[in-house]
């Protein structure tokens, strides 16, 4: 099988997350998620900005510019939703009170350190937003990215070369190629891509990676556009 | 008879000058009292620090403030400019010339809230053991590390609203409300811009900021940007 498209990554994400959580999702691919939430589950999304129960981007005759996400999208809000200031807002994050936290990655190390904050870009300003936060104070850190860079770096590694967003905070990762989650032994990996050696992803990621014993296939139905 | 409603922006603004510290609410386009600050960048206060958690919406539709050189230190969570391009805040930042203090969006609703409730500092492990976690205390609590720290107050906040009374309660609609509450807590003198200054109070349970908080209260057709989520 292909290695997984973003938006099967996000899918793929979107499988674990229960009837009935609060989760937050960040920029970029865990914003897909919201997408490929199971149709039979009742989930309830939250905004940094100030909002429990985000629905679905508005469309060209809802839109309206007081209603915005994180991500300053024109958004609706869904049955049951709850809008509140910023204090609010992470003192649901930072009080615990989140069950899951959707973040893009960097990198991660097999104890659990994050880094996707700052891209040492040497000609721009920096940018953190919510993500010190949301690390720290969710029930469960989960991590879509690429397997490896462009370039064919790892990003599960030993130690992150970038800086951190949280020590030791990462439960989950969910790449192109596997499922895996960070243990206290290090990196363990529950899913892997249908049809891909082990020591294939082994060579692919900068640290050992254990297999759990019901390793299962990581699969994805054709979604999105990719 | 408290009326805190002023009639022109010079008195709305009145009292900012070098050296003052503004609070200045506002996320994804909403919430941010763009007429005021079009105001605040024709007067000449210089040596400003401004407190906002995304530089951009100010110098998109101000851009002179920081043409000009007027800030000198800045504290917010985003400092990155749209696009591939240094604008000239990040300019400014890299030579050296503007001091940037950036900090984690919770951490810093929270160091605003604690400034208007007292609080002159807390304990949080957000930040610890990262680099802008470095150079400040650290204590363990519950097993946890965390990193001290200390509130933040200021001159002046500027924040749109949806509506306010003539007792400076206000009421926000949507994601307008932000940082607004905490800002306006913060701060000495806190601005309510709103398109409704009314006569008629607010209803007691529908208020989102208690009008002990507000200082000024002016009436003002919203100045945003058409497109002003992507600021």
């Amino acid at each position: 099988m292909q290695p997984l498209s973003r938006h099967q990554i996000a899918w793929r994400a979107a499988q674990d997350l229960l009837e009935g959580t609060y989760v937050n999702l960040g920029l970029g691919m865990p914003l897909l998620v919201a997408n490929y939430k199971p149709a039979d589950r009742e989930l309830m999304f939250h905004s940094e900005n100030g909002i429990v129960g985000v629905g679905p981007l508005a469309t060209e005759n809802e839109i309206d510019t007081d209603f915005v996400d994180a991500g300053s999208q024109m958004i609706t809000l869904r049955p049951g939703a709850a809008l509140f200031d910023s204090s609010q807002a992470f003192a649901m994050i930072r009080g615990g009170h989140l069950d899951v936290t959707l973040l893009g990655g960097f990198e991660v190390s097999a104890s659990g350190d994050l880094a996707n904050w700052d891209a040492k870009m040497t000609h721009k300003g920096q940018l953190v937003g919510g993500a010190m936060d949301l690390v720290t104070g969710a029930k469960s850190v989960r991590i879509t990215m690429q397997h490896t860079t462009k370039d064919g770096a790892a990003r599960l590694v030993e130690t992150c070369s970038y800086p951190l967003t949280g020590v030791g905070v990462v439960d989950r990762v969910y790449t192109d190629l596997a499922v895996v989650d960070v243990t206290g032994d290090g990196f363990v990996v529950r899913e892997i891509l249908d049809g891909l050696p082990r020591d294939e992803l082994q060579a692919r990621s900068g640290a050992t990676l254990a297999f759990a014993e019901d390793c299962g296939v990581l699969t994805a139905p054709d979604v999105g556009a990719g | 008879m408290i009326d805190k409603r002023v009639e022109t922006i010079e008195a709305a603004l009145d009292g900012i000058g070098d050296g003052s510290s503004i609070l200045v609410s506002g996320f994804g386009g909403t919430g941010i009292a763009f007429a005021l600050i079009r105001a605040l960048e024709n007067m000449t206060a210089r040596d400003l620090t401004l407190i906002l958690n995304g530089i951009r919406f100010v110098d998109g539709v101000a851009p002179r403030i920081f043409g000009d050189r007027r800030v000198s230190k800045v504290i917010c969570s985003a400092a990155r400019s749209r696009g591939r391009d240094t604008s000239i805040y990040e300019r400014q930042w890299l030579d050296g010339e503007l001091d940037i203090e950036m900090v984690p969006q919770g951490t810093f609703a929270e160091r605003i809230r604690a400034g208007g409730a007292g609080v002159q500092a807390f304990y949080t492990p957000t930040a610890a053991g990262t680099q802008l976690g470095e150079g400040k205390e650290v204590r363990e609590f519950n097993g946890k590390t965390c990193v001290l720290e200390t509130a933040i107050t200021a001159d002046f906040a500027l924040i749109r609203a949806a509506r306010a009374d003539r007792w400076g309660n206000v009421r926000f609609r949507g994601a307008q409300g932000n940082f607004g509450l905490a800002m306006a807590m913060a701060a000495r003198t806190t601005v309510i811009e709103t398109g409704a200054a009314t006569d008629d109070p607010i209803e007691p349970d529908g208020i989102h900021i208690p009008g002990i908080y507000v200082q000024r209260v002016i009436e003002l057709e919203d100045a945003s940007p058409s497109n002003a989520g992507g600021l």
